[in-house]
């Protein structure tokens, strides 16, 4: 019963976020282009498929895999694990939070290969270069990329160092390569770090932030906790770009000329 | 037939699914050597999350895709240039402007801001610099999408915009009030949800496809990254015009 109403919740919400895009559509549909829709059925029936999946997987994952994973980034960041008492030595340094670091990049890596927004975005780019990006390579690049930005983006609130040194260094980066990288894989690079926060990997991930700059002696929630989302952004651009120079250096060193594969 | 397709959408999803529970399985196991709370529930979400991806997938290929990719090809073959960027500037403010998680954001920031001393710390005062922030950051995805369709009509290169972007956020960065910076990159990251990118994808793959001359990968992407990129500098300038 309990759950019947957390879907019935989830399933009205999801519809709420879709009526902005179905307004819109059937304005334009009526007022502008006057013309129907190749096989509008199948359409409508994709719609509720695509409302429904979406709310069967916030469901479950508020149900499952949320508690749990909240529950271990606090058990993970709590001076009790980390320090084996229950007192804060203060000085103990950064290698103290070395399981910190491994889970949120494991956790960044395995929320990125179940992100939605990064299928369908895989889906599309293995579509369009018909065949030669691998739908696999690229959400496996962009989930490592998650995974080495988010290691970094808790190893910063450890530290304490400033946010915008990083991200600064990060863009300087993306700038070189952006120079050097093959000019077709440039805008999909770009767009991988737009797709992989949303929804499994932003809520996982704040309560990280959260609770890591909360128990480190001397952060503030408020200051350190945000900017993760930042790191989570910005490194699978750099991944993705780098696997293209990668996988070019290497076609053209082999000669191999047909396969430009990602 | 059915089935042995459905089966193969499961296994994929499945697969999907699968780091998560090893990652999870693996810290709360052998790192923190603890068991499994609530084993059935979290057995019943994950089946729940697995049928969800499954659905959703399928829907995407039925449904979602079709559709961006019909309305680009309506709009090109319709050929009006404003109707193009109305309907670019709605989808990208309409989607934007309800989102929940900008709504969460937004709503964090004013606290902060009120905590700190930057607006007064009533009720009225950080509604309305919440949704000030909301109003600012879903202009600028609307802005986004727009300025990428025009991008994918002029076929400029994308990283002569994205580099030129950064260098204001950069600079934005060094004059913007430290209080809003964090939530400046974050917001970047929050406006574009799961069923908004599909859409917005399929719209520039669509719209590069039926213009002579352009490509559906060098031309049809960026949209996404434009949609990241705008509300980072909004957000710093909403900040600059509101704490000084």
């Amino acid at each position: 019963m309990e759950f019947i109403h957390d879907f019935t919740r989830v399933l009205m919400a999801t519809c709420r976020d879709v009526l902005p895009i179905i307004s819109l559509i059937a304005v334009f549909q009526l007022l502008v282009l006057r013309q129907k829709f190749p096989h509008p059925g199948r359409l409508l029936a994709g719609g509720v498929f695509v409302v429904l999946g979406l709310a069967l997987f916030l469901a479950g994952l508020e149900k499952a895999l949320f508690p749990l994973g909240k529950l271990m980034a606090t058990q993970l960041s709590d001076p009790a694990f980390i320090h084996g008492t229950h007192t804060a030595a203060a000085e103990s340094g950064w290698t103290a939070y070395f399981w910190v670091y491994v889970f949120a990049a494991m956790i960044g890596f395995a929320t990125t290969i179940a992100e939605p927004s990064l299928i369908a975005v895989a889906y599309k780019a293995s579509e369009v270069s018909a065949g030669t990006i691998h739908q696999w390579g690229l959400r496996i690049t962009v989930a490592i990329g998650v995974a080495v930005g988010l290691g970094l983006g808790t190893f910063r609130i450890v530290t304490g160092t400033p946010l915008y040194l990083y991200i600064m260094a990060g863009y300087v980066i993306v700038l070189i390569q952006t120079l050097a990288a093959p000019k077709k894989m440039i805008a999909l690079a770009y767009d991988s770090g737009g797709v992989t926060t949303s929804t499994v990997t932003v809520p996982l991930v704040t309560a990280l932030g959260l609770g890591l700059a909360a128990s480190v002696p001397g952060r503030n929630p408020a200051l350190d906790g945000f900017g993760l989302i930042a790191f989570a952004s910005l490194f699978p651009i750099i991944a993705v770009m780098g696997y293209a120079q990668i996988s070019h250096w290497w076609i053209q060193r082999k000669k191999h000329g047909e396969k430009n594969a990602l | 037939m059915i089935l042995k397709i459905l089966a193969q959408k499961l296994k994929g999803a499945a697969t999907d699914l699968l780091p998560i529970v090893l990652v999870i399985a693996f810290f709360q196991l052998i790192v923190l050597r603890q068991p499994l709370p609530q084993l059935g529930d979290v057995l019943f979400g994950t089946l729940l999350v697995v049928a969800g991806l499954t659905l959703f997938v399928q829907g995407l290929e039925m449904g979602l895709f079709p559709v961006g990719e019909a309305m680009a090809h309506a709009l090109a073959a319709k050929g009006s240039l404003f109707w193009l960027l109305v309907f670019a500037f709605a989808l990208g403010f309409s989607t934007t402007v309800a989102e929940p998680a900008l709504i969460a954001v937004a709503w964090e920031a004013a606290e902060i801001a009120g905590d700190g001393g930057l607006i007064s710390g009533d009720t009225a005062a950080m509604e309305s610099y919440a949704f000030g922030l909301r109003i600012s950051v879903a202009v600028s995805v609307g802005l986004a999408i727009l300025i990428g369709v025009i991008r994918i009509l002029k076929g400029w290169p994308i990283h002569y915009l994205i580099i030129g972007g950064y260098g204001v956020v950069m600079l934005m960065t060094i004059v913007a009030p430290k209080e809003i910076i964090g939530i400046a990159y974050d917001a970047g990251g929050v406006t574009t949800s799961t069923i908004t990118v599909p859409l917005v994808a399929a719209l520039g793959v669509g719209l590069a496809s039926s213009i002579r001359g352009r490509s559906p990968l060098t031309d049809g992407f960026g949209l996404i990254a434009f949609a990241s990129l705008m509300p980072m500098i909004f957000v710093m300038g909403y900040g600059l015009i509101i704490f000084n």
